[in-house]
């Protein structure tokens, strides 16, 4: 009997993504503000229905207790969430809110299933990132000097990365985090914040030649430590936003035309000099011929993805946790095997919906140093999911970057906060100044 | 907030970025759909997918059929829900079918996610579900002949070897035996003793696929076509006089028992396999040319083959002296070969030079007789032009009519063939070989038949070869 929920439920869980996922899309076509608070609501109603469905699925096939509490807290969170962010900010964007509620409730019913105690312990980095966060969009209003800071962003930036170079832990071969007694923290992902700001506020300033040659030397530090701390995935992001902001900012087709050559020959010269690129082609290229050893874990990633179709083996019904570092990197496997090709297909539109958002507040903002933070967000959050999803399906090179708000951990959690909390205040920004004009 | 004058470009730039990241999603998901429908199920059959496994936890395993679907394999459930793989055929089928129990071997492993996959209809689907039953896997029919592999494996008796029948206009696998061979029935109580150190009869190796063998005088097809391609025109004009030895240097190669062929052309030299004459070939011809021949003829390659197979192997490399130039060239030397690669090259020459690539699973059905995939033909490609496959088909049944292979002269149909007698180790008796097809205007069957330490190939092989095709021909 069980089973036949589990059938019918992934069914429904995959048109009720489907739905809001459209819902997410047709919300570009609508300008109206009622039409949007209607489409918002449609949003929240699938959003918490699928939330509903899966716990149930969780519950019968855990039958463990804890599960009912722990959905209740969460059905809790998101209204307080949804509710709260209304009440202090009228005028947010509601699609992205939406959007952050779902991307949660997939991390929260992948992870619940994964492991309990992981997705506790989630759900509490989720519910206090969200707290720390809320004044996020009141500072980024209410303090327009951000702007005046560049070098001092910049310079902590950096110093962070060294700092981790130099003492970080060792995970899987790259330096990644720090620990201060048990609590552990990835200090590259707040860096992705404050490096936007430099750049943005540097090129704010003055776009002359000493400018762009002074803050591009400070970004190809940024991206050196990176590949040094073997950080590939992160310094891959830093770079490809890096060059993006210069042409926004300059406009100048020769400062392109050279980053994009520059890359070219920084990547050839990485896959030269540093053994660990290779390994990542190699197991690129052919998994198959070493299946065991370097090609494991993108293998085991195909297995699921493959084994789970379309329509997904359903919660439980795979096997996910056959795949190394699943619940951070390769958590779009696990979605995938268990929930569906077709519900992971989702996923993907609505970070790109996200991102899509995010470009049209950049268009938005007036001011070049507003822009520049909207438009570097949002290039260092499209290129994190591309790489993420294009590794985990083997489309390209695996580089071991998380999925923001579905993969587990603390610091790629409260970055991502941040970054939608940045994104809401210039959004916030500009409505305020349409409605005074 | 200080204010810039309005300028168009950055908002375009914006765009344009916009559109590239839109462009690069767009492409990622195709890749990821592409994966899903087309790629995934040739990925996930994997012996190292574990995932399969927990598929028979809902489904009973499905049957392997053979073409006219007698049952090879099928899986049988006790009162108390224990399964049993049951092999009707004992050992006939041992190594195409191959066993699941014990890891996954031929048709079990390759088969595998079809054996547990379920189409019975929805609705029983759901009454299953409901009431806590397996479904049925889908039957996987293959296109193994059960009369053809009886009288393959029946006319090998207990001699080590294997035979090979294929359908050189579709490259359809009619029987494929191996012998030593295994009862899969009882394959774990034998398991210690078949995989014990002091077990040297390799029962459990798939020597039609995976037995790698000197081709012997099989391998004069190879040398014959390298001599005619570098004598389009005047290849008919060779002769050499044989007088059971050839002698070169200090070197001598004798005939098969030190027979004096006389005065012979190529194709008596071919029909007769004269040492001599072939030898004395093979120190003229062109050692590049030779080694691209080989190698578009799938030695040292890959093969079109899904069984685990091994490669053949043809090493002749530029420094090669004088003793293995004319030893390479009668298919002694250190030239090694499948049965299932001699098949395909004899396959190809009946089928006017083009290989069909082999295959053995011909179409999936559900429990409930509905078909759910069919395998068609494919070809592989074009391994030597149509009039060179009918040169050679025509030496090989100069073989049959006037030379070695006389044991399969009959006039109820035509074969046309050549036979190997390949030496391996001083003082052992040689490996015999026969490989050829019938009859020889549209052949439906092709093959090669090998006998370790079975002596002439003539005497040994070639009269397998013909108990199979009396089988086939008596219909």
């Amino acid at each position: 009997m069980v089973n036949v929920v589990i059938e019918v439920s992934r069914y429904l869980m995959i048109l009720l993504m489907a739905v809001y996922t459209y819902l997410g899309f047709h919300f570009f076509r609508c300008h109206e503000d009622w039409q949007r608070d209607r489409i918002g609501t449609w949003q929240n109603a699938a959003m918490f229905l699928l939330h509903f469905v899966a716990y149930v699925i969780l519950y019968l096939k855990s039958e463990d207790e804890r599960m009912v509490l722990f959905y209740i807290a969460q059905v809790i969170f998101f209204l307080a969430y949804i509710g709260l962010f209304r009440l202090i900010y009228p005028r947010v964007s509601q699609v992205l809110v939406n959007h952050v509620c779902m991307l949660l409730t997939v991390g929260f019913v992948i992870m619940a299933r994964l492991s309990f105690d992981k997705a506790v312990r989630q759900f509490i980095i989720v519910a206090v990132s969200s707290l720390v966060t809320w004044a996020v969009p009141f500072l980024i209003n209410r303090f327009w000097q951000l702007a005046d800071f560049a070098w001092v962003y910049g310079g902590v930036g950096l110093a962070l990365l060294a700092v981790v170079w130099m003492i970080g832990n060792n995970s899987y071969g790259a330096q990644l985090s720090l620990s201060f007694g048990g609590f552990s923290c990835q200090p590259s992902e707040f860096v992705k914040l404050t490096y936007v700001f430099f750049v943005a506020a540097a090129f704010y300033r003055s776009t002359d030649f000493k400018t762009v040659a002074a803050v591009t030397a400070m970004a190809v530090a940024h991206v050196l430590v990176l590949v040094l701390s073997k950080d590939l995935g992160s310094a891959l992001i830093f770079f490809v936003t890096y060059v993006a902001m210069l042409f926004v900012a300059t406009s100048n087709w020769f400062y392109l035309g050279s980053g994009i050559a520059a890359g070219c020959a920084a990547s050839y010269l990485a896959y030269q000099m540093f053994a660990h690129v290779r390994t990542r082609v190699a197991a690129w290229l052919d998994p198959w011929s070493d299946i065991d050893n370097r090609g494991y874990q993108i293998t085991q990633s195909l297995f699921a993805i493959g084994t789970g179709g379309w329509f997904g083996m359903g919660l439980y019904q795979g096997m996910p946790y056959k795949i190394p570092v699943v619940e951070k990197d390769f958590i779009f496997a696990a979605v995938s095997e268990e929930l569906g090709g077709c519900f992971a297909v989702c996923v993907v539109l609505i970070c790109l919906g996200c991102f899509l958002q995010f470009m049209l507040i950049a268009s938005d903002m007036q001011a070049l140093f507003y822009k520049l933070i909207a438009f570097g967000l949002g290039m260092e959050y499209a290129v994190q999911v591309f790489l993420t999803v294009g590794g985990v399906t083997k489309f390209i090179p695996s580089t071991g970057v998380t999925l923001p708000f579905i993969s587990y951990g603390g610091s790629s959690i409260l970055s991502s906060f941040l970054l939608f909390g940045v994104i809401q205040g210039l959004y916030i920004l500009k409505k305020k100044d349409e409605e005074e004009e | 907030m200080r204010r810039n004058m309005p300028d168009p470009r950055p908002n375009r730039n914006i765009r344009a970025a916009a559109y590239v990241m839109a462009a690069l999603f767009v492409c990622m998901l195709g890749y990821f759909g592409y994966f899903l429908q087309a790629e995934s199920k040739s990925v996930i059959n994997n012996s190292y997918n574990a995932r399969l496994d927990s598929f028979s936890d809902r489904i009973v395993r499905g049957e392997i059929q053979s073409n006219d679907g007698t049952v090879l394999a099928r899986t049988e459930t006790a009162e108390d829900g224990t399964e049993t793989r049951v092999y009707p055929f004992g050992s006939l089928f041992a190594h195409v079918v191959g066993y699941s129990d014990h890891g996954k071997t031929g048709l079990e492993s390759l088969a595998n996610f079809y054996l547990l996959s379920s189409h019975v209809n929805l609705l029983e689907q759901m009454v299953n579900e409901l009431a806590d039953v397996k479904n049925i896997g889908d039957n996987v029919v293959t296109t193994l002949d059960v009369e053809l592999q009886k009288a393959a494996s029946d006319s090998l008796g207990d001699r080590k070897g294997a035979v090979v029948v294929m359908e050189p206009d579709t490259g359809k696998i009619l029987a494929m035996v191996s012998k030593p061979g295994y009862d899969p029935n009882t394959l774990g109580t034998d398991w210690d003793s078949l995989i014990s150190g002091d077990n040297t009869e390799a029962q459990l190796l798939n020597r039609a696929t995976q037995g790698v063998y000197p081709p012997g005088s099989t391998f004069k097809i190879v040398t014959a076509l390298e001599y005619i391609r570098e004598h389009p025109d005047d290849w008919q004009d060779f002769t050499f006089d044989c007088d059971g030895s050839y002698e070169y240097g200090d070197y001598s190669i004798s005939c098969y028992h030190g027979n004096a062929h006389g005065h012979q052309t190529l194709a008596e030299a071919f029909a007769n396999s004269c040492n001599g004459a072939f030898a004395s070939i093979g120190l003229e011809l062109d050692l590049a040319g030779m080694r691209t021949l080989t190698s578009s003829l799938l030695f040292n390659s890959e093969l079109p083959v899904s069984l685990a197979y091994s490669r053949s192997s043809f090493v002749m490399g530029d420094g090669a002296t004088e003793w293995e130039r004319l030893l390479t060239a009668i298919g002694q030397g250190s030239t090694q070969m499948t049965p299932i690669h001699n098949c395909m090259l004899t396959s190809a020459i009946a089928n006017g030079g083009i290989l069909m690539k082999p295959y053995v699973v011909d179409y999936v059905e559900s429990e409930e007789g509905e078909q759910v995939e069919k395998f068609l033909p494919s070809s592989y490609g074009e391994l030597m032009s149509s009039s060179e496959a009918e040169t050679l088909a025509g030496l090989m049944r100069a073989v049959v009519t006037s030379g070695t292979g006389s044991a399969v002269n009959t006039d109820a149909y035509s074969v046309a063939g050549k036979t190997g007698s390949a030496e391996f180790e001083t003082g052992k008796e040689t490996h015999a070989w026969f490989t050829g097809f019938a009859p020889m205007e549209a052949p439906p069957l092709a093959g090669p038949v090998s006998v370790e330490e079975g002596g002439s190939g003539g005497q040994t092989a070639a009269p397998i070869a013909r108990a199979i095709f009396d089988t086939w021909f008596s219909r």
